[in-house]
């Protein structure tokens, strides 16, 4: 399978903190992958040093083949990669539609067929469509956010902890549309929620202290108790 | 009654300036997070060259095109070459802008020399009408149109229009603005020549208002514009324009009934609103 994303021994400082220490990892195309590891452990630092919004001082991250290491976030952004912050990033004073308009480069055919097929996969959006973004439930919000990051068209979606403070219920319909948009993207994902990483993720990197420790297929970290208690505290 | 209706519309017309200068300032804070204190150069560059012009050409509109150049020009030599190098730290945009601000009133001496400048009012403006006891004055009514004007041609911009989203998305999230493919440089550079030319606008239709003006004009409206903009919300159209009206009518009641408290009502106006509201009166949700 060809690589899409390839992050190569990064190094990131936020102030005088060196947060990542040599982070690697790749993306395959088709496949969703999953950045694990505890709290602080550099994951949503990982995927803002590939969006250029915390740029790495050392290493380089290549997608489709060209260095994006340098590129300012727009330029990132505009090559095919799609962001869902940990926090969402809705605008609060903007409708859901005027969200969702900010985030369509242009409004030809393709750009608004991709915008129905993402209203009919979170149909709360168009039940909402004129309800200002500050107003809308935590879930509402993340699907708004998965939505504007997916109607441009994304090659690669880097989606950080999307069940973060969600209803189990809200989650399933998170996995359910994770698992409908895998069909035509690529997927990086960050998530604390093992259970829904294991369900969705066809390949994880497990990182810690801003390294990548181990990195393989999700089906062999599913039975390996060890790495599971040593790094995720679980099992 | 007819007393109340002169200080009204003479409020209004102040306002209405301030707001002019302050619309730009909020828009320039709120989205780049950038003190601009070299805004008050900008009035008075957009006051001398437009006068200037005026009177060289005869025709007061084409004067004020002059100043919307003029504001425009400056605003992009200013941002690329003071505001840039000191995106994200306050302290050095409060000590270059204030540089600059010195260096722009400097140059406009040295341009139209150090003297004030007498600005007519244009024949079509001037005079006054009067119904029944009340005497309207032209400029002002003018000048209250004109704010009136921008403002909705602002809004509409703002609302309905695809750069206008972007601004207000990117005074509420500049990041994420960024991530969605979006040059928020370019855009800043836009909305910082945007609010000059309103500075310099604001300056050209305050040189007639006033009748004269000098160099240091600038420094004295921008601490009105400050404080409209610390009324209304720091990054809120809407708000600098309530702030500005608020401004300009207390002004204008207090210079007539307290005269000795005119000078105080302004900061007497920002120290209760900063202590019952001190995000100012509308506020942008990120």
């Amino acid at each position: 399978m060809t690589t899409l994303l390839k992050v190569d021994g990064i190094h990131t400082y936020i102030g005088q903190y060196h947060i990542l220490q040599g982070i690697v990892f790749e993306a395959r195309e088709g496949e969703v992958s999953v950045l694990l590891g505890r709290n602080g452990a550099g994951k949503t630092t990982t995927l803002k040093t590939i969006m250029g919004l915390t740029p790495a001082s050392k290493g380089s991250v290549t997608f489709h083949g060209r260095d994006i290491t340098k590129r300012p976030t727009y330029e990132t952004a505009n090559k095919g990669i799609g962001y869902v912050p940990e926090d969402q990033g809705i605008f609060g004073d903007l409708t859901v539609e005027e969200n969702m308009k900010v985030a369509m480069r242009k409004e030809d055919e393709a750009t608004l067929a991709r915008q129905e097929y993402v209203l009919e996969l979170f149909p709360d959006l168009k039940t909402y469509w004129k309800k200002d973004g500050g107003h809308l439930s935590g879930g509402q919000k993340q699907m708004l956010a998965m939505a504007r990051a997916f109607v441009h068209d994304s090659k690669l979606l880097l989606i950080d902890e999307p069940s973060k403070g969600l209803a189990p219920i809200v989650i399933e319909k998170v996995m359910e549309a994770i698992n409908e948009m895998k069909k035509t993207t690529t997927i990086v994902l960050v998530e604390q929620n093992f259970i829904m990483a294991s369900r969705i993720g066809d390949r994880y990197t497990l990182i810690d202290d801003g390294r990548t420790v181990q990195a393989g297929d999700m089906q062999e970290l599913i039975h390996d108790e060890e790495l599971k208690r040593k790094y995720l505290g679980i099992g | 009654m007819e007393l109340l209706i002169n200080l009204t519309i003479n409020g209004l017309a102040t306002g209405m300036l301030i707001f002019l200068l302050a619309s730009g300032l909020t828009l320039i804070f709120g989205l780049m997070s950038v003190l601009n204190f070299a805004h008050g150069g900008l009035f008075a560059w957009g006051a001398y060259s437009g006068i200037w012009f005026y009177t060289l050409t005869g025709s007061f509109f084409l004067g004020i095109l002059f100043a919307l150049i003029t504001g425009l020009v400056l605003g992009f030599i200013t941002e690329k070459l003071i505001i840039t190098p000191v995106y994200g730290n306050h302290v050095q945009q409060i000590l270059i802008t204030l540089g600059f601000m010195l260096v722009l009133t400097e140059l406009l001496k040295v341009v139209w020399g150090p003297n004030q400048m007498a600005a007519k009012v244009p024949s079509y403006l001037a005079g006054s009408w009067e119904i029944g006891d009340v005497l309207i004055i032209k400029y002002r009514l003018f000048i209250i149109f004109v704010g009136f004007l921008i403002f909705g041609i602002f809004q509409y911009m703002l609302q309905k229009t695809k750069i206008g989203l972007v601004v207000r998305a990117g005074v509420m999230n500049k990041e994420m603005v960024q991530a969605l493919g979006i040059n928020i440089k370019r855009v800043f550079l836009y909305v910082f020549m945007a609010g000059s030319a309103l500075a310099a606008l604001s300056g050209v239709l305050m040189a007639p208002y006033s009748g004269v003006i000098y160099a240091e004009m600038g420094f004295e409206f921008a601490i009105l514009a400050f404080i409209v903009v610390v009324i209304g919300g720091m990054g809120s159209f809407p708000g600098s324009l309530l702030a500005a009206i608020l401004v300009g009518l207390a002004g204008s009641y207090m210079a007539y009934y307290v005269p000795a408290l005119s000078l105080a009502v302004n900061m007497m106006l920002m120290a209760i609103v900063l202590i019952f509201r001190p995000q100012g009166l509308f506020t942008a949700k990120g």
